[in-house]
């Protein structure tokens, strides 16, 4: 289904600030902020909800701690056992100090990749993908505010010229 | 301006009161003799059996508690000998160890502040006097620390084995170290330590109670390159305080990155106490400009710094328990047999609470929950300077009883006292400062 939209294009980050502040005050929906990089506090002014990565990223690390665990015990005490450096690998529990720089690094390692890959597929972002970016200067200097219409363009191209915007446009958008 | 609060100044006064009166039953309590030394053992077989005495059961083989006769016959004079300087070092240690933990406290806030001065921080300078509170006790408490080296270096207790010429003479090792480790020179290093800390405090809390007065910059400014200074004078001193102050009570062992381990711990224990005195002094009504986001970026450097010291702990740890030389396992060994619940309890305490309690974001900005956690946090660091003095001190026989107590009472209370009492002598906000309104608005 098409739905028409409104887009204002912004040159200042502060002026955009501003005036996603003054659309919201007007209780006008905004669909979506496009800018060339992330805009410190615009989450809150947007009135976003809280991300929950930081919850994935919790579980990620234990899986990866769990991991470790089990790998070393499997590598070190039950398949190979050696003696290294005067200490016999037969207890998992009497090595574990030699274990710990790799249960720290895989820890990290399955919090930091799984969540970009988390963060990448929970914004829909996979190869090939189509950009959704409605208009090419948001990756370079402009940004971008999109609010969706319903009979109201003209108040609300009036409201958006007055907040500074630099062009106001009106289209349809597939969605 | 902010007034000390009767109630607290009450409380403060109350704490040292008891402090003084456990550290002098702590001392009257200590034995004079080798005999009084083993029947204090002895005595301590009986009343508890289990506990801390185990050590000394296990030692004796499994005749049961109390059975002197027996004891004299095991023995040898040096052994016993060694026992009663272990009991005359407790209260000493317990005094030591209270006044460092505070002092250190006041020194970690005061490297803290250096740090937002020469970084030009935005968001900090609203706490500004609050850190400066803090690191009024400076004074004292260094001079407090200051007199118990001088009495150490006067033979009034054994605290530093190296000190003592009989040692020294018998000692290959300390023979080769008595260049550097020797009682005139040791005290000289702790004077100019103690002198560089003290005028960077008082001359920086003077520039900044006069860029409130000034039309211009220019004390600004001049704190910014003192700050700057300092901290280059700090990071050499403060380690090699560490290895004077503390490492040295193992004068046979060393670890490299020794200072930077003590550093982690003052540092972590000096933000705890910001953030509280932060917390407090606004549940009071004071500081109405601080917000959440102040004590969320406080609780944050709370839990990085606390990874920080395991860091480090645990770095120091593995290298000595990987490579197993004898003289320097020792230091481990000593107190994986006889400290096994304080030494693990601080790791508990300073690695496993704060990660677990202070990961969450939201959980940072809720004033109790950081007080909570921050107490714990500080019972946490005092145990491991306990556990860095104590087993080189006293050995088997430590304990957590009226002296340690005491020590906590009394210092911390003067602690209290102090840091309120200058925290009345000027406004709690600057006016001048040229970031104040940057940190007016603070929002994250």
């Amino acid at each position: 289904m098409a739905s028409k939209v409104i887009q204002a294009l912004y040159n200042d980050d502060d002026v955009l600030m501003h005036a996603v502040k003054k659309v919201r005050a007007e209780h006008h929906h905004i669909e979506e902020v496009y800018t060339p990089f992330p805009v410190h506090g615009l989450d809150k002014a947007m009135g976003l909800a809280d991300t929950r990565i930081a919850i994935t990223s919790f579980l990620y690390g234990c899986l990866g701690l769990t991991v470790a665990v089990v790998m070393m015990n499997f590598i070190m005490i039950e398949d190979w056992p050696q003696d290294i450096g005067g200490k016999p690998s037969f207890s998992y529990l009497e090595n574990m100090p030699a274990f710990v720089p790799i249960m720290f690094e895989l820890t990290v390692f399955f919090a930091a990749h799984l969540m970009v890959i988390t963060f990448y597929l929970r914004s829909r972002m996979w190869p090939f993908k189509k950009a959704e970016n409605p208009d090419k200067r948001t990756t370079d200097d402009h940004f971008l505010m999109e609010i969706g219409l319903h009979d109201n363009e003209n108040e609300l191209a009036e409201l958006l010229w007055e907040t500074g915007a630099v062009e106001v446009k009106v289209t349809e958008k597939e969605s | 301006m902010y007034t000390f609060s009767n109630k607290l100044r009450l409380g403060s006064f109350i704490a040292m009161g008891l402090g003084f009166i456990f550290l002098v039953i702590g001392f009257m309590s200590a034995p004079s003799t080798v005999e009084e030394a083993k029947a204090m053992v002895a005595v301590h077989d009986d009343g508890h059996g289990g506990g801390h005495a185990e050590a000394a059961t296990e030692s004796h083989g499994d005749q049961g508690h109390g059975v002197e006769a027996s004891h004299g016959e095991e023995h040898d004079s040096s052994h016993d000998e060694h026992l009663l300087s272990q009991l005359k070092n407790r209260p000493w240690s317990a005094l030591y160890v209270a006044a460092f933990f505070f002092f250190m406290i006041s020194l970690g806030v005061l490297a803290f502040y250096a740090i937002q001065r020469a970084a030009q921080a935005g968001w900090s300078p609203l706490l500004f006097r609050v850190m400066e509170g803090i690191t009024a006790y400076l004074v004292p408490g260094g001079i407090i620390v200051f007199v118990i080296l001088l009495l150490s270096a006067m033979h009034m207790n054994h605290l530093f084995v190296w000190m003592d010429s009989e040692v020294v003479a018998h000692d290959e090792l300390l023979q080769g170290k008595a260049g550097y480790l020797n009682p005139t020179f040791f005290l000289i290093r702790a004077a100019i330590f103690l002198g560089g800390w003290i005028f960077y405090r008082q001359y920086s809390r003077k520039l900044s109670l006069a860029q409130d007065e000034s039309d211009d910059n220019t004390n600004f400014v001049k704190n910014f390159r003192w700050s700057a200074g300092f901290l280059v004078f700090y990071l050499v001193t403060e380690s090699m305080m560490s290895w004077d102050w503390i490492m040295s009570v193992d004068p046979h062992w060393f670890s490299t990155l020794f200072g930077w381990y003590v550093f982690a711990s003052m540092f972590v224990s000096g933000i705890t106490v910001i953030a509280m005195v932060t917390v407090y002094l606004k549940s009071k009504g004071y500081l109405e400009d601080v917000n959440n986001s102040h004590i969320h970026d406080l609780a944050k450097f709370m839990f990085g710094i606390s990874i920080f010291w395991t860091y480090l702990w645990f770095a120091q740890f593995m290298l000595i328990w990987y490579a197993n030389i004898p003289e320097e396992v020792t230091y481990y060994v000593a107190r994986f047999q006889d400290y096994k619940l304080p030494f693990f309890g601080m790791l508990v305490l300073n690695f496993v609470f704060p990660l677990l309690v202070l990961m969450n974001s939201d959980y940072k900005r809720i004033n109790w929950f950081v007080i909570m956690t921050g107490i714990v946090v500080l019972f946490g660091h005092y145990l491991d300077i306990f556990n860095m003095i104590m087993p080189a001190t006293v050995g088997d026989q430590w304990f957590i009883g009226l002296p340690e107590i005491g020590g906590i009472l009394f210092f911390g209370g003067l602690f209290v006292y102090w840091v309120f009492t200058a925290l009345t002598k000027a406004p709690l906000q600057p006016k001048r400062n040229p970031f104040i309104e940057e940190s007016r608005h603070f929002h994250y």
